[in-house]
């Protein structure tokens, strides 16, 4: 191959660029490929459906900036579903970082579906302690979170009254971006307390949390951006992990034609340098 | 308006500290990035600054979001109606424990304080693991091949079982893998390369979320390109 073409010498500089055209052309140039529904999303879409109007929902907002691409979308549509069936939601956050981030959902959502703060939904802010935190959230959620995110008592949330263990909240939506997250969620709560349990991760992360939706621990997961996507196609508001979901297509067919030639050159190359028998 | 005051001034009503925000962030963003070009000062400039600002931005959220709240204010400052919360002292003498780390004739105390949080954890975490993950995990594993409806379900869980049974023997060291027990930990290698691509791919999927997510930033938020 020395006087050839030799696919591994070329700048990697070059594929970078690559993939930076087939990241930002798509966002430029949307193509709107479909985004089929995998059951896990399906999973969760369902178990929400079925939950009677008016009934409290909590939503576990379990991350921070560096993550909010993938899980900003999946609480987004999370609130999004949850007003639009006349849900209340109940959020409580192991990660310090969680509560302002969720804040910049709920407050406009909010106003979009003429939910008021307290009545509709409650942030109940960040509680230290993780696995003890959630442990305590199982005898009494009031006593755990003796305040809201903004520093009222919950004593005076009205929505609060109806709230005192997990047995008041029909499904948990579990957004997590590691430790402490759905894991946790899966071992010292919904095991315990056989709480019905949703989870939406990174990407990263997907493949460790499969086995819970089999042992039925899970009624669903949203894996990263494409979970994220498929769960705005059924809710019906494509957002921006929808908007995403053709550049993710793009790159992720251009890296399996990058694997299929390094490949190719190597075997070529390996069979022309294999010594003649 | 048109495009060159929307990149100075924002869509209408945005406040200058926002758009001025945006632009640091841009240039910090695309400052990272030149280090695929090459490495440089910009990206060495940006990198320093993100690592300093990090450290900064958890120490100041964790002030406000755990020490005064959870510890000060219950202790010196309770809300109307409500008593000293007394019992907090312990955690708060074990955290200064922490923090003696620093000073080595009283360091051993640290290790009351990190012996405190491992015996604690350790009961607490066991327990759950067992109930939550192992056992539950193994139950599943064994009874759910035939419970699940459709011919593929019932294949895909039979295959969950072979796969468990083979990846186990694979890491079962006590006899020589071979004859039909080095076939079966052969299969058990194909199960492990299957979930490690699996998860490879998981990976990809996240890495390139991360950048179409500052590749939006730059194109809707700093340049308004897209919607």
């Amino acid at each position: 191959m020395a006087d050839g073409f030799d696919i591994r010498r070329i700048d990697r500089r070059f594929i970078f660029v690559l993939i930076f055209v087939a990241v930002a052309w798509p966002l430029i140039q949307p193509m709107r490929l479909p985004i089929d529904v995998s059951p896990p999303v399906q999973g969760i879409y369902d178990a929400i459906e079925a939950v009677p109007a008016g009934s409290i929902v909590m939503l576990g907002g379990d991350y921070s900036p560096d993550s909010m691409p993938e899980l900003q979308p999946m609480v987004e549509t999370f609130v999004r579903h949850a007003f639009s069936k006349d849900l209340r939601v109940v959020i409580a956050c192991l990660w310090p970082a969680s509560p302002p981030l969720v804040e910049r959902v709920t407050t406009p959502l909010a106003a979009e579906f003429g939910k008021e703060y307290g009545v509709d939904y409650v942030n109940l802010g960040y509680m230290a302690g993780g696995i003890v935190t959630l442990l305590g959230m199982g005898a009494s959620i009031p006593n755990t979170f003796p305040t809201d995110y903004g520093g009222t008592p919950v004593g005076e949330i009205p929505l609060m009254q109806e709230v005192e263990d997990f047995d008041d909240i029909a499904i948990v939506m579990e957004v997590s971006a590691g430790t402490p997250g759905t894991r946790e969620w899966v071992q010292q709560v919904q095991s315990r307390f056989g709480v019905t349990l949703a989870s939406g991760v990174t990407a990263v992360s997907a493949p460790n949390f499969y086995p819970y939706i089999q042992s039925g621990q899970l009624v669903g997961l949203l894996g990263g951006l494409k979970g994220a996507a498929e769960y705005e196609t059924l809710v019906g508001a494509p957002g921006d992990a929808t908007k995403g979901m053709d550049a993710q297509s793009i790159v992720h067919a251009l890296i399996v034609l990058f694997i299929i030639l390094g490949n190719v050159t190597y075997f070529a190359t390996r069979r022309r340098q294999a010594p003649a028998s | 308006m048109n495009w060159v005051q929307m990149l100075f001034n924002g869509p209408p009503g945005t406040p200058p500290s926002v758009v001025w925000g945006y632009w640091v962030a841009a240039i910090l963003t695309i400052s990272i990035y030149s280090f695929l070009f090459k490495d440089n000062p910009l990206y060495k400039f940006a990198e320093s600054l993100f690592v300093g600002v990090g450290a900064g931005y958890w120490v100041c959220l964790l002030y406000h979001e755990t020490i005064v709240p959870k510890l000060l204010q219950p202790l010196f400052f309770p809300v109307e109606g409500e008593s000293i919360a007394w019992l907090r002292i312990f955690p708060g003498i074990l955290a200064i424990f922490m923090l003696l780390r620093f000073y080595p004739k009283l360091g051993w105390l640290s290790r009351w304080a990190l012996a405190f949080i491992v015996g604690m954890y350790s009961a607490v975490n066991i327990t759950g693991f067992a109930q939550g993950d192992f056992v539950t995990q193994i139950h599943a594993t064994i009874t759910t091949p035939l419970s699940s409806g459709g011919t593929l379900a019932i294949i895909l869980n039979v295959a969950a079982i072979l796969g468990v049974i083979a990846v186990l023997t694979y890491f079962f060291f006590s006899k020589e893998h071979k004859g039909a027990l080095g076939g079966v930990a052969k299969v058990g290698i194909w199960f492990l390369m299957v979930a490690f691509g699996a998860s490879f791919g998981y990976t990809v999927m996240g890495r390139v979320s991360l950048l179409i997510g500052r590749m939006t930033f730059l194109l809707r938020d700093w340049l308004h390109l897209i919607e």
